[in-house]
């Protein structure tokens, strides 16, 4: 009887094993002309309203680009979701849990933590990791950083931008000098990446600096604005996160401190930051590189084409041409005109990640192109080369009425010529300590 | 030359600040106080008081009526919660109802979120902020107005603990349970009591901080606020957590100004922990906190 089971148990294994080693190996494979954009979104959590907005406006394009065109050439865009809650072991969960999907084009995770912590990842995998108007200040250089493209806007171009901006209100550069600047940043690594930049600025145009940390979340500030009206400062630089940033606008007001001359960061510029602080905000300003609003032609036709077909992301109809939706909007553009540069390279048809990087180091539209993708006045224009992965975008300056955001100066050109040197002594460090080699030129074969 | 003006506007500022860190203070007191447990969830049911009564205005509900819908949510959700959690966990070891509670913090703000949506709201109680200038010293109305809030509340539960059945029932639980057991009093009613009354807590403070941050996620974080202030007052007394309240903001905002800078700024959060852990090591019931003697 024990022999006999025995004799079935180890047919049965062989039979398995028989039927397991004939079945072709599982891998799977990309459908016929599809292109695959993971998405590491946050939908709940602390910074859920962000997120929300900012993966609502990106879904938003990406199905008005399969609805009106059918794809890009053909060629249909899908994604999917892996809750993050904006936490980075989450993230990386996500990528290892997406990343063998086919036909992946980019991660666009919107988190400096997760994106800190995918670098080597995607590196290695092969895969662009875009970082739109965040990320490492360093990865603007291509040379060191192939797959990290920190699109329109890093956080040292905005400093410069700021106090390009505040020199504007003064009537120009040489009116800084003498004025007192105060940056109350948010106590975390994002907050402190431009401390050694502001200081440089400061000693370039003359004007005198206080930098003020507030500790994370930052939902106390009385003693740092005390503090800020016992320095009599000028103008205060609000590089602040989520709560930090309602609750700077209240106690400026609570301390006397005039809200028109607080200038938010490119973080401190949504509705979800003025909204909580009531009439504290109203004459409040902030950087942005998008405007807000949904009279484009391109955010028209998402309300007519999506969210007429009932395909709408966002759930609150009343936030489509916000902030943080319309940032969403125009990385969807960014995304899926590299796609598209690659495509004409390529061909038609599911490029690798290898292929879509190549697209976005070719990644140039012009303010003619802009207005074609029905997007003139929501952003400037980008200009990304195997080299320069931020684009040289422009940034504007918006004001706070009570209701809505409204523009108040034209496209400003950071100081890049002035802080290229800084990022490529940053990044040469960087590529020395890993051993990565530099590209010398664009067709230099990339790898770690 | 030193500026007694720029000090005095900071004591008073730390001082108003201390007393917004008291009222979410007074919530976990008194849950301590009754049944022994640190409820870690306080937070959680300050978000979810203050994002129903906003999200219930924001649908047209008439302020007063949202308010009085707000509370009955917060009772029947202190009530729910001593049904379904703490009731079947009677008698069980101090640390497993206070992971029950920390669960249920999670599980809050969770059904927060679902039930509400995840947007940032801005809420108005019709208390301005524009600030007194007095003898060049600037003091918020917002923040004379929580105090004073602050201040009717403690008179509220002093004359309730004083003079009602349940205030006596509720002291009489928290001096000892099994002695309030022996002469009949019925724990668990004393429980659901004792939570709807932290609930009605939680919606006063969750107004209060809503009104000043915001209505977000953030607001269930305000008990990192509290926790140094609990340490020093103690847990288990409503006066500790005043004058703990008051304690720890004057000193981390004394120490943010004028010690910070020694360290690169950025210590206040960390200043009244020092603070605290500093009295923990030589009175560890805290300034008024009952001290425990157990005969062994």
């Amino acid at each position: 009887m024990t022999t006999f089971r025995h004799a079935k148990l180890a047919l049965g294994a062989a039979l398995a094993l028989g039927l397991v080693t004939s079945l072709p190996t599982f891998i799977p494979q990309a459908k016929a002309d599809e292109q695959f954009f993971p998405l590491q979104s946050y939908r709940v959590g602390p910074y859920a309203a962000g997120g929300t907005g900012f993966f609502g406006g990106f879904i938003d394009y990406l199905n008005l680009i399969n609805i009106r065109d059918g794809g890009v050439n053909g060629v249909k865009l899908t994604w999917d979701e892996g809750e993050t809650q904006y936490e980075v072991e989450r993230g990386v969960e996500v990528y290892e849990r997406l990343k063998s999907r086919p036909g992946v084009a980019a991660w666009n995770p919107l988190s400096v933590g997760i994106a800190y912590a995918m670098i080597d990842r995607i590196s290695k995998d092969k895969v662009p990791l875009i970082t739109i108007n965040h990320g490492r200040t360093d990865s603007t250089d291509g040379r060191v950083f192939p797959y990290v493209f920190p699109l329109l806007l890093n956080p040292y171009s905005e400093t410069s931008g700021i106090v390009n901006y505040i020199a504007t209100r003064e009537g120009g550069a040489e009116k800084l000098k003498g004025k007192k600047i105060v940056v109350l940043y948010h106590g975390s690594p994002y907050g402190k990446e431009t401390i050694p930049i502001y200081k440089l600025l400061s000693d370039k145009y003359g004007f005198e600096l206080e930098q003020i940390e507030v500790p994370h979340p930052g939902n106390e500030q009385q003693s740092q604005w005390l503090s800020i009206r016992r320095a009599k400062a000028d103008y205060v630089v609000l590089r602040g996160w989520g709560v930090m940033n309602p609750v700077a606008l209240k106690t400026a007001q609570k301390t006397g401190f005039p809200v028109d001359h607080i200038i938010g960061n490119v973080w401190s510029n949504s509705e979800e930051d003025v909204i909580p602080a009531g009439d504290a905000a109203k004459g409040y300003v902030a950087i942005t590189t998008q405007a807000s609003g949904a009279e484009y032609p391109v955010l028209q036709e998402v309300i007519k084409t999506v969210y007429g077909a009932g395909k709408g992301n966002l759930d609150d109809k009343k936030r489509i041409g916000s902030v943080y939706h319309n940032l969403g909007i125009v990385n969807g553009i960014l995304n899926v005109e590299a796609v598209r540069i690659a495509q004409e390279k390529f061909g038609k048809r599911t490029l690798t990640g290898d292929e879509v990087r190549w697209g976005f180091e070719h990644l140039q539209l012009d303010p003619a192109r802009v207005e074609a993708l029905g997007a003139k006045g929501l952003f400037h224009s980008i200009n990304v080369t195997w080299d320069n992965h931020e684009g040289n975008g422009r940034v504007t300056f918006q004001q706070w009425d009570g209701a809505k955001w409204k523009v108040v100066s034209d496209w400003i050109s950071p100081d890049w010529a002035a802080l290229r040197p800084i990022i490529e002594k940053s990044s040469t460090a960087y590529a020395q300590e890993r051993g990565i080699k530099i590209r010398t030129s664009g067709d230099d074969p990339v790898g770690q | 030359m030193f500026d007694t003006q720029f000090l005095i506007e900071v004591l008073v500022g730390g001082l108003l600040s201390g007393v917004m860190y008291s009222l979410v203070a007074i919530g976990f007191v008194l849950i301590y106080k009754t049944s022994g447990v640190l409820n870690f969830a306080q937070g959680a049911m300050l978000l979810f008081a203050a994002l129903t009564f906003v999200s219930l205005v924001e649908r047209g509900t008439p302020f007063a009526l949202a308010l009085l819908a707000t509370l009955a949510i917060m009772v029947a959700l202190g009530i729910t919660i001593e049904r379904a959690v703490l009731r079947p966990l009677i008698n069980q070891p101090p640390i497993t109802l206070f992971m029950a509670t920390l669960g249920l913090s999670y599980v809050i703000e969770g059904a927060a979120q679902l039930l509400w949506g995840t947007q940032v709201h801005g809420l108005e109680i019709g208390v301005s902020d524009i600030p007194f200038d007095i003898a060049g010293v600037f003091i918020s109305r917002f923040d004379l107005f929580a105090a004073a809030v602050a201040g009717s509340l403690v008179a509220l539960f002093t004359l309730f603990f004083r003079y009602t059945r349940t205030g006596l029932a509720f002291r009489a639980v928290a001096d000892d349970q099994f002695a309030a057991l022996a002469v009949g009093l019925r724990l668990p009613r004393v429980w659901a009591a004792v939570w709807t009354a932290a609930g009605i807590v939680a919606l006063v403070a969750g107004l209060l901080w809503g009104a000043r941050l915001g209505v977000q996620f953030s607001l269930s974080l305000v008990v990192l606020k509290a926790l140094p202030v609990l340490v020093l007052g103690g847990f288990d007394s409503i006066t500790g957590a005043i004058v703990g309240g008051l304690l720890i903001g004057a000193i981390e905002k004394l120490a943010e100004v004028y010690v910070g800078p020694f360290f690169g700024g950025g210590i206040e959060a960390w200043a009244a922990y020092v603070v605290a852990l500093a009295l923990l090591l030589v009175r560890p019931s805290g300034l008024f906190g009952q001290k425990l003697v157990e005969r062994v």
